[in-house]
């Protein structure tokens, strides 16, 4: 019973929404499952919140180990909530100022270190160990060398043979992976509507 | 003079346009039930006369049940195609059309009627139906001789097999293992086959006592991790163990995330680190910082785009397809074998299905058969 209530729900579910994507009469009913998991998933914010919170009381009362980050974060977390609810999210307003001030430039930080990140990473990817690395690198140089005036510059044919690296070897490539991965999510999805995996139901039995 | 005759030349012009009117303007203006939808549309198509000068505008009218016209959108008058949405199906319809010049209403066109209903199949997916179901029953017959204890050949996945090492590694360190289940919702498939890894992780890493954590990007996947991990804890005998608070949510913010994730990576200095599900611009930012802290990294995805990150940042990647085998191969069950066989025969097929339309394709262009066969390909492959 602890199995089969699961079980049958997501085999409808899962019927329903292969169905809906077939028959246009049934779309309505795929459409009210994807609302009731909107919904579900509103609710699943408080569990985020609360989890938050709790982790971050329970690290600052045992004086876990770096504990001292934890009243950052909750900090943080009551600022953003409390201005927000409190005195709107309009331009202007203190949420919206540290939501752009704060927020918005953190997160373009990040993104911003990835382009040190793709440098080392490209240096350890590039280096000419074997025919096969050497490929890459010899491929990567043309490719980039053709994005930019220079390449044109140096051989006027150089961004062509970039264009067709990316059209034709690359390309296929990457239909190639996502092909498979087609074959895989049907695959998955399969065992998972059948109930032939139930390992994400906690065991076989 | 010449300006006097350019003027008299426009306004004879736009007075021949104004006396033809709608009838004259507007030539084959139809109207049918929209094709594959749940119902209640009506496509409404229509040409312009090439001899008259275009409208400024036309509006489309509907009649009332009363029998009164009124007007549900002014469109621009080279549109030529309009769907009536949100109607009710099995009753009947009129149109017409107004052209209007300098803000003048001329005489309207023919009206035209449909009927919306509903479909019981989509047209535009009928071959994908069909390749589908293929796909399915060898899938099913490969699972039924997997269950028949028949011996299946799986081919060695390098990243599955390290997965064993990677948590003994952990163990014997003294470090945690961190699993990062990407950063979309449980929504999504990746996210779905992550979960199941997970709980094949948690498995191993209950029985060897290392600790096991799971930093989230979503509120939905922060429960399901909690409830899979706790799951395999009390399946290997280990219930007290699970630490709830081990796998918690950060943020939905994604480089938020990100930046959560790092900081538990550099602070935490975790022995092995798992990266399945999907990722975005974020994969390398953590792989890299994951790298720098010494970790033996698994990473998996199907999103083409992220792959080269991971394999040029990590010890193992497990590309697109092999991010599904996972629980199949670390469970080594036979009936999830079994799936997995099925699956590459299924590739196989596509794989004869796409050299076939390549040499219709090319041989098409000489020879009138192979490029039906190459159009019989092309549309049963085709989606909507």
């Amino acid at each position: 019973m602890r199995l089969a209530i699961p079980l049958t729900i997501t085999f409808v579910a899962g019927m329903i929404m292969i169905l809906q994507f077939f028959v246009p009469a049934t779309q309505s009913l795929g459409e009210s499952l994807q609302e009731w998991y909107m919904i579900v998933a509103s609710f699943a914010i408080f569990l985020g919140a609360m989890n938050l919170i709790t982790v971050h009381v329970h690290k600052i009362r045992f004086r876990a180990k770096n504990w001292k980050y934890s009243p950052v974060t909750i900090a943080g977390f009551a600022a953003m909530v409390l201005t927000g609810l409190f005195m709107g999210i309009e331009t202007g307003r203190p949420f919206d100022f540290m939501f752009t001030t704060m927020m918005v430039p953190m997160g373009a930080t990040m993104f911003s270190l990835l382009a040190f990140f793709v440098a080392s990473a490209a240096f350890r990817a590039f280096r000419a160990s074997n025919w096969r690395a050497t490929l890459l690198l010899a491929s990567a140089f043309i490719v980039m060398l053709g994005r930019v005036p220079i390449g044109s510059m140096i051989w006027n044919r150089i961004p062509l043979v970039s264009e067709w690296i990316m059209q034709v070897p690359n390309l296929a490539g990457q239909r190639a992976v996502m092909i498979g991965a087609a074959m895989g999510m049907v695959a998955t999805s399969l065992r998972m509507i059948f109930g032939i995996e139930r390992s994400y139901l906690g065991g076989t039995d | 003079m010449m300006k006097t005759l350019v003027v008299l030349s426009l306004l004879l012009t736009a007075g021949g346009a104004l006396a033809q009117g709608g009838e004259g303007l507007i030539e084959c203006f139809t109207a049918q039930d929209a094709p594959n939808d749940a119902g209640g549309g009506i496509d409404l198509v229509w040409t312009l006369s090439l001899d008259a000068v275009p409208p400024d505008s036309i509006v489309l009218e509907r009649k009332d049940g009363d029998g009164g016209w009124h007007s549900i959108a002014a469109l621009a008058p080279l549109s030529g195609r309009k769907t009536d949405n949100e109607l009710e199906n099995g009753v009947e319809y009129s149109y017409r059309l107004v052209p209007y010049y300098g803000g003048i209403a001329q005489e309207p066109s023919a009206e035209v009627s449909a009927v919306p209903g509903k479909q019981w199949i989509h047209s535009g997916r009928v071959g994908m139906l069909v390749i589908l179901t293929l796909i399915c029953i060898i899938i099913m017959y490969f699972i039924e001789q997997g269950k028949r204890g028949k011996e299946l050949f799986i081919r060695r996945i390098a990243g599955l097999t390290a997965v064993e090492d990677a948590v003994g590694r952990a163990t014997e360190m003294g470090r945690p293992v961190l699993y990062i289940p990407g950063i979309m919702d449980m929504d999504d498939i990746q996210t779905i086959a992550s979960m199941v890894i997970l709980g094949r992780v948690a498995a191993r890493t209950a029985e060897y006592g290392s600790p096991l954590v799971v930093p989230t990007c979503r509120s939905v996947v922060m429960s399901v991790a909690q409830e899979v991990v706790k799951a395999s804890y009390i399946q290997a005998g280990r219930p007290d163990a699970f630490i709830k608070e081990n796998i918690s949510y950060l943020t939905d913010d994604q480089f938020g995330y990100a930046a959560g994730v790092d900081g538990i990576m550099v602070r935490e200095r975790p022995a092995a680190i798992f990266m399945l599900g999907t990722f975005y611009a974020e994969s390398l930012i953590l792989a890299e910082t994951g790298r720098s802290v010494g970790a033996i990294q698994i990473a998996g995805t199907a999103m083409p785009s992220q792959i080269p990150f991971f394999v040029a940042a990590c010890d193992y990647t497990l590309i697109g397809e092999e991010l599904f085998a996972a629980s199949a191969y670390l469970s080594k069950e036979p009936k999830l074998l079994g799936s997995l066989r099925g699956q590459d025969v299924a590739k196989l097929f596509f794989m004869v299905v796409i050299t076939l339309g390549v040499i219709a394709a090319t041989v098409g262009e000489a020879w009138e058969p192979a490029a039906r066969v190459a159009e019989f390909l092309r549309t049963i492959t085709n989606v909507e």
